[in-house]
This record gives C-alpha cells, sequence and structure tokens, in this order.
C-alpha cells in the first residue's frame, strides 16, 4: 500500500499542466516512502502519446484510458473506473484543483468513502500520516487537517507543486474502463477553449488585471497590450469589472471568482477591494497602478506607482518589451 | 417542480478573522453572518425555476446550531417556500459527514433538482454538491454558470481554466452554481412578512462517519510592505528595472 496514484488531466487531446504537478507531487511521497508512482491518463484515440512526458516526470507506470467516450470529460466513467483501481491498494491519490479535478475527486471521496482534502497547498505523506494545508476563508486563514482513511485523497492548488523532470520507466498499461462508458447520464456534449485561445489565469506566471480605474470597456485593450508584451500572461479583472460585462465572468479574480498565484501580478486601476485581494495576495509579486495613493491595493504591492494607468500603462507595455527584447 | 437548496451560514469575509484560543475555529466575536455567496445564487435559481413555471416549491436546507435559522428565514424572504434545519450543535469540519446528514434529509422526499454553491466561502472545499449527489446516486453538474431545466433534462454550462464544456442529464439531478447565473435578490419588505409565516421544520443532524480531523487554524504570513516607486509614468523605468534586477521576474 505504498503506490501512490496521480490522475493527469487532459483536454481536448493536450495534457495539461496540472497533470505534471500531480505526478512530481506523487513522486515526492513514492520516493520518501519508497512506492511506485501510478499516473492515470485519459481521453480520447491519441491520448497514449503523452504517457512519455509522464514517464519523464516520475511516473513508474502509465495507466492509459484511450477511448472515444473519454474525448470529452466522462465524469461518470471515470469515477467508477478511478474508484475500482484505487480499491486495488493506494496510499494516496493526487488529482488537480481545476474545475474536472473538484468534480472528479469529490465523486471518488463519495463513492469509497475516503477522506479528502480539496485545494491543497502543502503535503506530507508517510506510511502513518497524511497531514495536508487547505487555505479557506478566501485565502486569511490556513486549515491544517489530517486524513484518516487510505488511499487519501487529495486535490493540489494549481502552482502548490511546479513539475520537475525526474524521469522513470513509465511503463505503459491499459486501464481497464469500468461499466460502459458510453451509457453514462452525466455526458459533456462539448468542451471548448474560450476565445482567443489565451494563457489560463490559473497557468499563467504573470496576470495582467484591470478594474474600474480604466474607466470604460475599450480601454481594457491596455491591458491586453501589456499582457502581450509579457508574452507570457493572462488578463484578469474584478467583480466590479465582469459585472458591469467589460470582461466575462471567467476572468473575474477574488472572493467569488479565481483564486491565483502568479510570479508576478500587476494590478491596473484596481483599488483593492477585500473581495479581490483575497483571489491574488499570494501571488509572489505584485505591482500596483493607481490613481489613488490611500487606495488599499498598496498595502499589499510590493511596488507601487500613483498615477493613471491610462498613462502609465502604454509606457509600461513599451518598456517590458525592450527588457524582454535585451533579455 | 420539487426543488432543495442546501445552503450554509457563513461569516462575511470582509471581516478580520481571528484564531479562537482552541485553535481548531474562529473567534466569531464581532463578526457578522450571512448566506455563503453561491448558495445565495442556488437559492436565486431555485426560486427564479419556480416563478417561471408559476408552480414548484422551492425547500431551503441548512445544518447547523439554531442561528442558521436566520439564513434560513433570509432565504424564505426571498422566495423559497420551505425550510429545514438540520440541528447540531458542534462545529463539524469533514464535508462527506455534512454531506451525509445532507442525503439524508434529501432522500426520498421527490426532489427533482437539488441546487448547492459551488463552494462555501469559508471552507471553500467544493465538493458538498458532487458528495450529495453520490451518496443518493443521483447524477451531477458541478461549478455551472448556465442552466437550463426543460423537458425532464437538465443542460448546464461550466467554465474551466481557459475553456468551457456543455453538460447534460437527466432529472432528477443535482447541479452546484457558479458565478454568472445569478446574484440572490435583496428581500422585499413583503417578502421578509411573508417568510415569517412559513414552516420551519427542525431535525436532528445524523452525520456521516469522521474521515479527517481539522488539527489546527493558523493565520498566513503577513506581506512585507511594498514601496512606492514614484508617480506617473516617470516612474515607469525604475519600475522596470526592480522587476527586472530585484524581483527578478522580467
Amino acid at each position: 500500500m505504498t503506490n501512490i496514484l496521480a490522475f493527469s488531466e487532459t483536454r481536448l487531446g493536450d495534457l495539461r499542466r496540472c497533470g505534471l504537478e500531480t505526478v512530481t507531487a506523487a513522486r515526492t511521497v513514492a520516493d520518501a516512502t519508497g512506492g511506485q508512482v501510478h499516473a492515470v491518463l485519459a481521453g480520447g484515440p491519441g491520448v497514449a502519446q503523452h504517457a512519455a512526458r509522464l514517464a519523464a516526470h516520475g511516473a513508474d507506470v502509465v495507466l492509459v484510458i484511450e477511448h472515444d467516450a473519454f474525448a470529452n470529460y466522462n465524469p461518470e466513467a471515470l469515477t467508477a473506473t478511478l474508484a475500482a483501481r484505487l480499491g486495488s491498494g493506494y496510499r494516496a491519490a493526487f488529482f488537480a484543483a481545476s474545475a474536472q479535478g473538484h468534480d472528479l475527486v469529490a465523486r471518488v471521496a463519495a463513492r469509497m468513502k475516503l477522506a479528502y482534502a480539496s485545494d491543497v497547498s502543502e503535503f506530507t505523506v508517510t506510511a502513518d500520516r497524511v497531514a495536508v494545508a487547505h487555505p479557506g476563508y478566501t485565502n486569511k486563514i490556513v486549515q491544517r487537517f489530517v486524513l484518516n482513511a487510505t488511499p487519501a485523497l487529495i486535490s493540489l492548488r494549481a502552482g502548490a507543486v511546479l513539475p520537475v523532470e525526474h524521469a522513470k520507466a513509465g511503463a505503459v498499461e491499459a486501464l481497464a474502463v469500468v461499466g460502459d462508458p458510453s451509457a453514462v447520464r452525466v455526458k459533456v456534449t462539448l468542451t471548448e477553449k474560450a476565445a482567443g485561445g489565451k494563457l489560463d489565469l490559473g497557468e499563467a506566471p504573470v496576470i495582467i488585471a484591470g478594474g474600474r480605474g480604466l474607466k470604460e470597456a475599450a480601454n481594457f485593450t491596455l491591458v491586453e497590450d501589456l499582457a502581450a508584451a509579457f508574452g507570457n500572461a493572462a488578463v484578469g479583472a474584478t467583480r466590479a469589472v465582469t459585472d458591469d460585462g467589460w470582461r466575462p465572468h471567467s476572468d473575474q479574480i477574488g472572493q467569488t471568482g479565481r483564486l491565483v498565484s502568479p510570479d508576478l501580478y500587476v494590478a491596473c486601476g484596481i483599488s483593492g477591494a477585500i473581495q479581490h485581494l483575497a483571489g491574488m495576495r499570494t501571488s509572489k509579486t505584485i505591482v500596483a497602478i493607481n490613481k489613488d495613493k490611500e487606495a488599499p491595493i498598496f498595502k499589499v504591492a510590493d511596488y507601487g506607482i500613483v498615477g493613471d494607468v491610462m498613462d502609465v500603462l502604454p509606457v509600461l507595455a513599451e518598456e517590458v518589451k525592450k527588457a524582454k527584447a535585451g533579455a | 417542480m420539487k426543488l432543495a437548496v442546501c445552503i450554509k451560514r457563513v461569516p462575511d469575509m470582509e471581516g478580520r478573522f481571528k484564531i479562537a484560543a482552541s485553535g481548531t475555529g474562529i473567534d466569531e466575536a464581532g463578526l457578522k453572518f450571512d448566506m455563503s455567496d453561491f448558495d445565495g445564487y442556488a437559492a436565486e435559481v431555485a426560486i427564479q425555476i419556480t416563478e417561471k413555471l408559476g408552480a414548484g416549491e422551492v425547500t431551503v436546507i441548512s445544518l447547523g446550531p439554531d442561528v442558521v435559522q436566520e439564513t434560513l428565514r433570509k432565504a424564505l424572504s426571498m422566495g423559497a417556500h420551505r425550510a429545514v434545519q438540520l440541528k447540531h450543535d458542534a462545529p463539524v469540519s469533514d464535508g462527506l459527514a455534512i454531506a451525509t446528514a445532507l442525503a439524508a434529509e434529501l432522500k426520498d422526499r421527490g426532489y427533482d433538482l437539488i441546487l448547492c454553491g459551488r463552494m462555501a466561502v469559508d471552507t471553500q472545499n467544493r465538493s458538498t454538491g458532487a458528495f450529495i449527489a453520490e451518496l443518493l446516486g443521483l447524477p451531477v453538474i458541478t461549478a455551472i454558470s448556465q442552466l437550463n431545466v426543460e423537458g425532464g433534462v437538465v443542460r448546464a454550462r461550466r467554465e474551466l481554466e481557459g475553456a468551457y464544456e456543455l453538460i447534460e442529464c437527466p432529472l432528477p439531478a443535482v447541479v452546484t452554481i457558479d458565478e454568472g447565473i445569478a446574484r440572490a435578490r435583496y428581500p422585499s419588505l413583503k417578502g421578509i412578512m411573508a417568510a415569517k409565516k412559513k414552516p420551519m421544520d427542525v431535525r436532528p443532524a445524523q452525520l456521516g462517519a469522521i474521515t479527517y480531523q481539522l488539527e489546527k487554524m493558523e493565520l498566513p504570513a503577513e506581506r512585507a510592505a511594498g514601496r512606492i516607486v514614484g508617480e506617473g509614468k516617470d516612474a515607469v523605468p525604475e519600475l522596470v528595472r526592480l522587476l527586472k534586477e530585484e524581483a527578478k521576474v522580467l
């Protein structure tokens, strides 16, 4: 019972970065406890090609489901299949704390009556103890849990573990699907990337976020231009902005939106309401640009510029472009 | 159509939190409490369904000590028809144990659609709805931003990280509600008056087995104070230098 399972999420045939994070997390635990890492890779025809990357990140075995019925996320078939597999004996299982991961692991946990810790930022798994940290209360409080059951189920907060290469054999095995994967009640009929194919907020190393200080929706091009200058940036927004329809709800960062912690967060024309700070205060470096020098955003910012975003952003985009070109 | 909404009473997240002497809870002194944001959206969605149909009934359910009746009463004043308190006085941190009690209440009562918020804004676990569905053997669609219920079929949209999915399942079903569908309405005076006469049942909560323990709560490390680099666009070169040389993020 020392083996560790890692569920590696795919989407539209691609392996997601969080799918490497779970394998890396499982590898760290397996190295300490002397077990193997079994990575689960599920998707439509062709998905098995990603097995090599999972091996490179530390999977001893890659359990593959390659089937038309898994081209879109198939929650019920995956739940039945994973519950059967986990029942064969694992110490712990790692999933991503993504929309799909949360959906899947909660089903598996209830099906098997297992302890499940969600959105975990730190973990220790040994033969006799599983302890985790889980941020709550809009990231204002860290809750520390001890999980009783084996296997312990964990969903990993994006970025809690960074993918590390650590090559293992990665022997490919077909994972037998439990039940008829086409005869399910819950059907995902379409999966589509958001318009523009932009970097996702949860995965981008840099986030440029805009607030009411931009005055109107059209001025968000300034935020987008700065994101483009960085090249590795995603665009986010405050709730005020998404409520007004300037940006889609999926761009909202904050208590009721996305919780992010990029390497660099640039808050443009954002005053820093608690609602918003809850979603980004764990970013590594925070830059704030705001007209009002008393704005609460400056209390969490490492670097601030007091000024109108309309003036500052174009110059910043130019300077970043130059710095990137010179680097 | 018979609808049920599970709601949770949570502290106002704008508050400043202190850890209680026990080390495993927050100090509730001076905090305001209200319905968790997403549960408010779920209640709103359910009420709108019955308003549109001109028929149906919304039952709101909450687990906890008697103070949760306040939160239930608010949902009644928004337009829900009846409320159930699953009485349990001691704090419980195990989501599966709580979902087991909710599932026991929801079982065999003929609900067509059970709604929950995507997550409670305090514990942020995001699992209650899926737990309940699994325990009841019902289909579930979590974290939805659009919903259409017609002809016995639920059609929904879920936002993913940088993508979205369209999903469908037959009724009866469980859904959990994300941003984007509906904001909870403010109760009208008429609604508040009407809520006083609506039924509020109290039953003991039948919690499930405890699968994990909350060892302690901690406040995260404070961010070190930052600095103002300068004013206006003239400060940009210095900012870029700092990002490059000091923060090393450029």
